[in-house]
């Protein structure tokens, strides 16, 4: 039988939803931020820590779909290291891809494990699972003032 | 084989009802459909679908003005629709007022209590005060939660709520021992469109009578799928859908039983409910015109009463039989599937046509896309009953809902593709 859901459910999203890189209370931190999906209850809180202009460290309670785990799981393995205005453009980046319904190929060298949710653009309903961790991130940058 | 003098659902006679419906032909991803999403909105026949072009094309008018004969024709349509809704539900005609849906319905009640609450010679039948109680449930809808939530508030009465047990499943005692001299007002739903639970309504309609409180009944999901009387019932308001039975969205139905009727003041206030008005003052109709300010949707009037007309020629007590029949079967085949947890009655125990279930180490969302690749539409989520679902200690659950036309072979393939979900997600291997 054919799988008609292998192009949303890829190896590398289950495998992360296990995984969940970065799971826990970061302490200390810099910036933080809840958000919930209010259609299908998931939830997400994300805490940050800034070196200097550069993302130091990212880490993330919450619960949700597999997409939304995952999706949070390869933005943590993702993130440290990068300065802010690259995370900032790769979230872009990610936002263009699942807003394209399949028009926009992914870009492996900027969204890493996040090319794996290239199968999401065909299941809107899903996108905000996709870029629940992503936003929550954009938005303790921007309310920090970065 | 026969259920009063209409036929049972036979499967032959499902495959025919089947034929009115043109979507259940539809395959939007590809694959047969099997549609189990009927306690969220449900599908049309051609029959109501035909009535409402059949009005718009030939009798459409401003209704209850006029003069002129298409008017008359357009006024026709729309009492006669009243008229057989409200023998539909056991009521008067007066007694039925059009609201664009449930919500709407429920929240008119709560809104003209609040305008009766504001008056300085309150009707002591409809005062709320500080130290009164609205009763709800735990398991309420959204829609029968939020109105008496903020009635409370505004008033300053205290919503009280009759707790559940572990599977959401509420009794008739845990209700009566709530309802004391200060209870004004009792909400709750007929059928929990989470758990199938059917509410004890008997002793609560007496127990609330005896204190003078008021019975509002949500029948969303009764209404559509059994024979509800709602005069017999004895209740004070109900309120329901025309989309949850077989009618088009946008039409909504208040219940006001006569004596509440007469006393409960608009909440909206305009056209088309009026005697007399002057440049400071006004009068109001009777019901049920008081409760309809404005031009009412007519067309899905006339279309809500064709679907009546489809479900009295399908034969409501058919239609029960053959739902309550299918939700135990969706229960017991649930609790049969390792890791799959069900929620409200257990098997063997009367529920509604519908099932909410658990899967255990998934995701709801995930479940509803693997059903939903195989065909199947369910309903995932909180199903607008967050407090039943933290008290249930989960986020979401995955409902199968069923109507008129689910077949037993429907059930037992949503049943099939439940059982395959774990070994999907590897929830179980670690």
């Amino acid at each position: 039988m054919s799988d008609p859901l292998a192009g949303l459910y890829q190896e590398l999203i289950l495998e992360h939803a296990k995984r969940r890189e970065g799971e826990g209370a970061l302490e200390p931190f810099d910036g933080e931020r809840f958000l919930r999906n209010p259609t299908c209850g998931d939830e997400i809180r994300l805490r940050v820590r800034l070196d200097g202009d550069a993302i130091d460290a990212l880490g993330w309670e919450g619960q949700g779909c597999s997409i939304s785990q995952a999706s949070a799981s390869v933005l943590a393995e993702l993130a440290p290291g990068l300065t802010i205005a690259d995370v900032r453009s790769r979230i872009e980046a990610l936002r263009e891809l699942l807003r394209s319904r399949g028009a926009v190929e992914p870009d492996e060298a900027v969204l890493g494990d996040a090319v794996a949710f290239a199968g999401v653009a065909r299941f809107p309903m899903r996108v905000k699972c996709a870029m629940l961790a992503w936003v929550a991130l954009e938005e303790a940058l921007t309310e920090l003032g970065r | 084989m026969t259920i009063g003098t209409q036929p049972a659902l036979t499967e032959e006679r499902i495959q025919q009802l089947r034929g009115d419906f043109p979507i259940l032909a539809e395959q939007p991803v590809g694959v047969p459909l099997v549609y189990l999403d009927s306690g969220a909105t449900s599908q049309q026949p051609r029959q109501v679908l035909e009535a409402e072009w059949a009005f718009r094309t030939r009798h459409n008018a401003a209704v209850h003005r006029g003069a002129h004969t298409l008017a008359s024709l357009a006024t026709d349509d729309y009492e006669s629709a009243r008229d057989r809704v409200a023998r539909f539900v056991g009521a008067r005609p007066t007694e039925i007022s059009w609201a664009m849906n449930a919500t709407d319905a429920l929240n008119t009640v709560a809104l003209s209590l609040a305008e009766a609450n504001r008056a300085a010679d309150v009707d002591p039948a409809l005062a709320l005060r500080e130290g009164d109680e609205i009763l709800v449930t735990e398991a309420e809808h959204h829609a029968n939660l939020l109105p008496w939530q903020r009635l409370a508030d505004e008033t300053g009465a205290r919503l009280r709520w009759v707790e559940v047990d572990d599977d959401g499943v509420w009794t008739a005692d845990a209700a009566l021992a709530l309802i004391t001299e200060r209870t004004r007002v009792v909400a709750v739903a007929h059928v929990s469109n989470v758990t199938g639970l059917i509410a004890p309504l008997e002793p609560i309609v007496a127990a609330a009578h005896a204190v003078g409180a008021l019975v509002v009944l949500d029948a969303c999901q009764s209404v559509p799928h059994r024979r509800v009387d709602l005069g017999a019932l004895g209740v004070d308001a109900a309120a329901f859908s025309g989309h949850k039975m077989l009618g088009p969205g946008g039409i909504g139905v208040l219940y006001l039983a006569e004596r509440l009727g007469a006393a409960l003041p608009p909440a909206r206030v305009g056209g088309s409910m009026i005697t007399t008005v002057t440049m400071t003052e006004r009068e109001f109709l009777p019901a049920p015109q008081r409760f309809e300010a404005g031009t009412q949707p007519v067309s899905a009037i006339v279309g809500l009463a064709a679907a009546v007309d489809y479900l009295e020629g399908v034969g409501m007590a058919a239609i029960e039989a053959h739902e309550v029949a299918l939700g135990e079967r969706l229960a017991a085949g649930a609790v049969a599937i390792e890791g799959v947890r069900l929620v409200g009655p257990p098997p063997g125990v009367e529920r509604a046509g519908l099932a909410s279930v658990v899967v255990d180490g998934v995701h709801a969302h995930d479940v509803g896309q693997v059903l939903d690749a195989a065909g199947i539409a369910a309903r995932v989520g909180h199903h607008c009953a967050q407090p039943l679902h933290r008290r249930l200690g989960v986020a979401a659950t995955t409902r199968a809902s069923t109507y008129l036309h689910t077949t037993e072979a429907e059930v037992d393939r949503f049943l099939d593709v439940l059982s395959t979900v774990r070994g999907y997600f590897g929830a179980g291997r670690a």
